[in-house]
């Protein structure tokens, strides 16, 4: 939890919140979160561009070793997720594993990711589910 | 009659948010010793249970986002967010602000969070007809949230859920219900109340009832008829604070509605009551089948004590908005149930020890 100071969630806030990718001009790709340098292709002419907020589960991992402080909800399900113009890594709840199957539609949700004790911040951003509404 | 400046105000967008996970009445009565009679007598069949990750600014935030996406409107629009709420996560820093930034509605907007037990965004919704209506701000957000909390073993246990519900309040005009009237009644009343610092709320026993629910939603709700000339059969829906699945019930008999005009918007016994979202929750499901034309009447309640009677006309546009978010039925029917030894540890009724 030490890596989450005051300044650092300041500052990500409005990429944890709002899944706002950097967008490469040179090659076209996006990549979440925005980077100095397109991963791709290493060009620095980026702009941002806001992904959408429902796609698809590639693959995942069930991860029991967890942190004591996300014991509370271990198994914790790692996806990898095709949003359409990017790909990014996120965390997948409101399921149970065995439920889960590579393909599954999934849509963004706000959760809280981190929180500092029983006395400092608490950390929002995005996580996914898979989609059963609608 | 008198000038009602409500009529410039509407409803331009609507959404709610319920966590998946229930919990079934029988075991939260077999986990504590009591008789099925027991929740049986509160008309309930089960209870949503936010996830460990989820609290009332996460699920507010997910119940704007649906309201934002039926109202179609630019978030830098939102002038005003009220966050109505007794679970907040914080006990000082708002989660208007966070909610604000998380929609796009940040920087040039007010934000603040309300406290007034169940009725706070009620609260909310009354001061953003007054802005709307002045012309102060062109939208306003309102949000109901609550992860609401219940001492382990109390009655009170049964109920108390979490869910939200959030509304974009605009001018009437291309608003999907518009405005007719309100009226607001409040007292000093010590029916339920929690104490900072504690982590559960107390409730004057057998003192919740008549004094309290009962006087202000018909003080209320009379007042409104009264300024509005309207009669219970003027109204095609009636919709209450939901505590349970029964006062509801009692307080439309007692002002003379029938059970069919209170039917739709009754939602406490499928997902419990959700504090501030409860009868928004039940105004929400209300928008999503209404007809063009029809009138409907909403009284949130909050203890302490206060109740405010909203009429609200629906619009031929309400239909178009509709299937723009998930529907009130779509989140009740979308739902994993689970045990309570998961409830108590979702819910942080197990004391883990934390550096
Ligand atoms: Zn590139």
């Amino acid at each position: 939890m030490g890596e989450w100071s005051s300044a650092r969630v300041w500052r990500s806030r409005v990429y944890r919140y709002r899944l706002i990718a950097g967008r490469c001009r040179s090659c076209g790709r996006a990549h979440y979160p925005p980077a100095n340098a397109c991963p791709y292709c290493g060009s620095r002419d980026l702009d941002e561009v806001e992904l959408p907020r429902v796609g698809r589960l590639i693959s995942y991992s069930v991860v029991y070793a967890t942190p004591f402080e996300d014991r509370d909800r271990s198994p914790v399900v790692i996806g990898l997720i095709d949003l359409g113009i990017a790909r990014l890594v996120a965390e997948v709840v409101d399921v149970k594993p065995g439920d889960l199957r590579v393909g599954d539609r999934v849509e963004a949700v706000f959760r809280r990711i981190a929180v500092d004790g029983n006395t400092g911040l608490i950390v929002y951003g995005i996580k996914f589910r898979p989609v059963r509404v609608g | 009659m008198a000038l009602m400046p409500e009529r410039g105000a509407g409803i331009h967008g609507w959404g709610v948010y319920i966590p998946r996970f229930r919990i079934p009445m029988q075991e939260i009565a077999r986990e504590w010793g009591w008789p099925d009679h027991q929740w049986r007598a509160l008309g309930m069949m089960e209870k949503a249970v936010a996830g460990p990750d989820e609290d009332s600014t996460t699920m507010g935030l997910e119940a704007s986002l649906n309201a934002i996406r039926r109202a179609g409107v630019n978030p830098k629009d939102i002038g005003a967010v009220f966050f109505g709420t007794e679970s907040k996560p914080y006990a000082v820093k708002p989660s208007a602000t966070i909610i604000a930034e998380a929609i796009g509605a940040t920087p040039l907007t007010m934000a603040s969070d309300l406290e007034f037990a169940c009725r706070a965004a009620s609260e909310g919704i009354k001061a953003s007809i007054g802005l709307v209506t002045s012309g102060m701000v062109k939208y306003a957000l309102v949000i109901g949230s609550d992860t609401a909390q219940a001492n382990p073993g109390d009655v009170l246990e049964f109920t108390a859920s979490s869910g939200a519900a959030a509304f974009i309040i605009g001018s009437s005009k291309g608003s999907a219900a518009v405005f007719e009237g309100s009226s607001t009644y409040v007292t000093d009343t010590p029916d339920f109340w929690r104490r900072e610092g504690s982590p559960y709320p107390r409730h004057g026993e057998g003192f919740t009832g008549e004094p309290a629910y009962f006087a202000h939603i018909i003080g209320a709700v009379r007042g409104l008829m009264d300024k509005l000339g309207l009669k219970p059969s003027d109204f095609n829906y009636a919709v209450f604070h939901q505590p349970n699945g029964r006062f509801p019930l009692k307080v439309g008999e007692m002002l003379g509605f029938k059970p069919e005009q209170l039917k739709l918007g009754l939602v406490t016994p499928m997902i419990g009551n959700t504090y501030n979202g409860s009868a928004l929750i039940g105004l929400a499901r209300i928008l999503d089948y209404a007809k063009p034309g029809e009138r409907i009447l909403v009284a949130p309640f909050g203890s302490g004590a206060g109740s405010d009677a909203y009429s609200l006309i629906v619009t031929d546009v309400v239909e178009e908005k509709r299937g723009r978010a998930p529907l009130v039925d779509d989140y009740i029917n979308d739902k994993i149930s689970i045990p309570y030894s998961v409830y108590a540890k979702f819910r942080e009724l197990i004391r883990v020890v934390r550096e």
